[in-house]
């Protein structure tokens, strides 16, 4: 098992290493650079700005540079946020981003697969139909509708919540940006939960525990839980991957600091650093994440063997 | 073929006639479809004319001024900018969700059928796309090459492919171990032809489903890159846009936000009853 997930570690570092070009001149290869401005610039002021930041340099050895940054742990300047690298940038942005997307991960997993075991218990009655209906409006409306209607009821009507905006450590700040971003998650996580339980009770060792005389409770308890539970992890780690990068609908509607705008500001503005630096957070947690997907299967499902 | 056996599209028209959600669905999508085709023709105001008559740009949903659904802060008519709307974003869905259907099939059935190394490299060139981040490319590629509609369905399709690839190369790996793939073997057909003969046909059923799946999610992508201020650009507009500004005026005019979100939540849902109806039908053993 160990020595599984050390060779998946190490399996990580060369895909990693294949987005990072391939991102790095996917970016290069767009009409357009960081400093092109409406205005007209004298072209010494212009070839000064390209030669601070190495673009005046050819694209194999600005590559190269980069990859030497990186394997020391800097992503380089920001191109347009001047004065800052993209590194203290993330840093300063995922605190927030994370405290939001942690709590939504847990709302997706705490509200989604209850959901699901008891729209499944209730197989084709009037809840199972309701909870499956409220699912699909969870998936259907998109967030950047559902984000301003929460802060406008939550906030301004019924004044219970800050609308908008965000002070560290306060957890009010946090309830509707988590809520709003978990909502499409949890309706997944339900229809998933109740798709694969619905599966797993037809298996034969439910008939055999059935036959037993286990209570449908400790039937579920001891032996459909964790079946049903392997589509929803294989679910989850890409979701996770999601939500811990945060939304920039969800930090603009609510005005968080979080890091989630910098993926859509960066490639709009071309700030080629800002873009690779959280292609490369992204990259790495979505790779990660399916690791941890695998080795959680093995503990879900144990014929899953890792050798 | 003098013997007609029940066949597998027979059984599935029979199961998703039989689903009444479905059936519903198809009968409101089709409704709207026609709706968006002939209701501007309906209403005595053009796609960007400004009501200057009004007195206020923004006024809500009359039928004595003839502004069914209200006008946008703009002073335009409403009814015939959210069938407009309509229009393009099934346009902009149908033609994503078609790009990505046969990038998709024809790289997964490919890297599937012929197997071994072509199969590992073609698949791990799917995962590292994968892994970048779905909203990079297709900003980068509606930043780089303008805003123009064609490009925005290309460029949609262009990475919704992935999951539809992965989904075929599956199929196409068990079926290639079919008798009748050995058969069209030793018959001598090249591989091309099998893939095109005897995979891809294979595959529709699935195929079918995850399109129809895909479809809701096109129109949602396409609503938020409206968002962005990326999407379709004036004097035209789509469902995702008009949503976008109504939800910027949705304390002061709320009837901007209402209509489109309601004709855009209805063909999401539809879709969705519409895409669970025939996964049930064509595939009753896997549920989601």
């Amino acid at each position: 098992m160990i020595r599984y997930a050390l060779r998946r570690l190490a399996g990580i570092v060369p895909t990693l290493f294949a987005i990072v070009t391939a991102a790095f001149f996917l970016m290069r290869l767009a009409p357009g650079g960081p400093f092109d401005e409406e205005q007209a610039v004298p072209p010494e002021i212009s070839a000064n700005l390209q030669a601070a930041y190495g673009l005046d340099q050819p694209v194999h050895l600005q590559y190269v540079r980069y990859l030497e940054g990186l394997l020391q742990g800097d992503l380089g300047p920001s191109f347009r946020m001047k004065d800052y690298r993209v590194t203290e940038l993330i840093a300063a942005g995922l605190p927030v981003t994370l405290a939001i997307g942690a709590t939504a991960l847990a709302l997706a997993v705490f509200a989604g697969v209850p959901l699901g075991l008891l729209a499944a218990r209730r197989h084709n009655r009037w809840l199972d139909h309701a909870v499956m209906g409220v699912a699909l409006v969870g998936i259907a409306v998109p967030n950047f509708v559902v984000a301003p209607l929460l802060a406008l009821a939550f906030g301004v009507w019924l004044g219970w919540l800050p609308a908008a905006g965000w002070e560290a450590g306060r957890p009010e700040y946090l309830v509707l940006p988590a809520i709003t971003l978990a909502l499409p998650f949890i309706a997944y996580v339900a229809r998933l939960t109740r798709g694969s339980l619905l599966e797993v009770l037809q298996s034969a060792y439910i008939r055999t525990a059935r036959a037993k005389g286990l209570s449908s409770a400790a039937i579920l308890r001891r032996h459909a839980l964790k079946p049903t539970l392997l589509p929803v992890v294989s679910f989850l780690g890409p979701a996770a991957a999601a939500l811990l990068t945060g939304s920039l609908v969800v930090e603009q509607v609510f005005g968080l600091p979080g890091v989630g705008r910098y993926f859509v500001q960066g490639a709009i503005n071309r700030d080629y650093t800002l873009v690779m630096g959280m292609v490369v957070f992204y990259a790495a947690l979505i790779l990660l994440l399916n690791l941890a997907v695998d080795l959680l299967y093995g503990w879900l499902d144990p014929r899953i063997r890792h050798e | 073929m003098s013997e007609r056996g029940r066949g597998l599209w027979g059984d599935a028209s029979r199961r998703l006639r039989r689903n009444r959600a479905a059936v519903a669905s198809l009968a409101v999508l089709g409704l709207l479809v026609i709706a968006s085709l002939v209701a501007p023709a309906l209403s005595r105001f053009a796609l960007d004319e400004v009501d200057w008559s009004l007195a206020t740009l923004a006024s809500p949903p009359s039928f004595a001024n003839g502004h069914w659904f209200g006008t946008d802060s703009n002073g335009r008519d409403l009814f015939v900018r959210v069938w407009a709307g309509t229009q393009v974003s099934l346009l902009v869905a149908l033609l994503a969700t078609a790009v990505s259907l046969v990038i998709g099939v024809a790289w997964g059935a490919t890297a599937g059928y012929l197997g071994g190394r072509v199969d590992d490299w073609m698949m791990r060139f799917v995962d590292v796309l994968y892994a970048l981040p779905y909203m990079f490319f297709v900003i980068i590629l509606t930043v780089a090459f303008g805003r123009s509609l064609f490009l925005i369905f290309l460029a949609i399709g262009a990475v919704g492919w992935l999951t539809m690839a992965r989904i075929v190369r599956g199929q196409a790996l068990a079926l290639r171990r079919q008798p009748f793939v050995d058969a069209a073997i030793t018959l001598g057909l090249p591989a091309r032809r099998i893939i095109a003969r005897h995979i891809v046909p294979n595959v529709a059923g699935t195929v079918i489903v995850y399109a129809t799946l895909t479809v809701p999610q096109v129109i949602l992508f396409e609503s938020f890159l409206s968002f962005l201020g990326l999407g379709v650009q004036e004097p035209l507009t789509s469902l995702g846009r008009l949503v976008a500004e109504g939800a910027a005026e949705m304390e002061s005019a709320p009837w901007q936000l209402l209509a489109p979100s309601a004709v855009l939540a209805t063909i999401l849902l539809c879709l969705n009853f519409l895409g669970d109806g025939l996964r049930d039908a064509l595939d009753p053993r896997q549920r989601p």
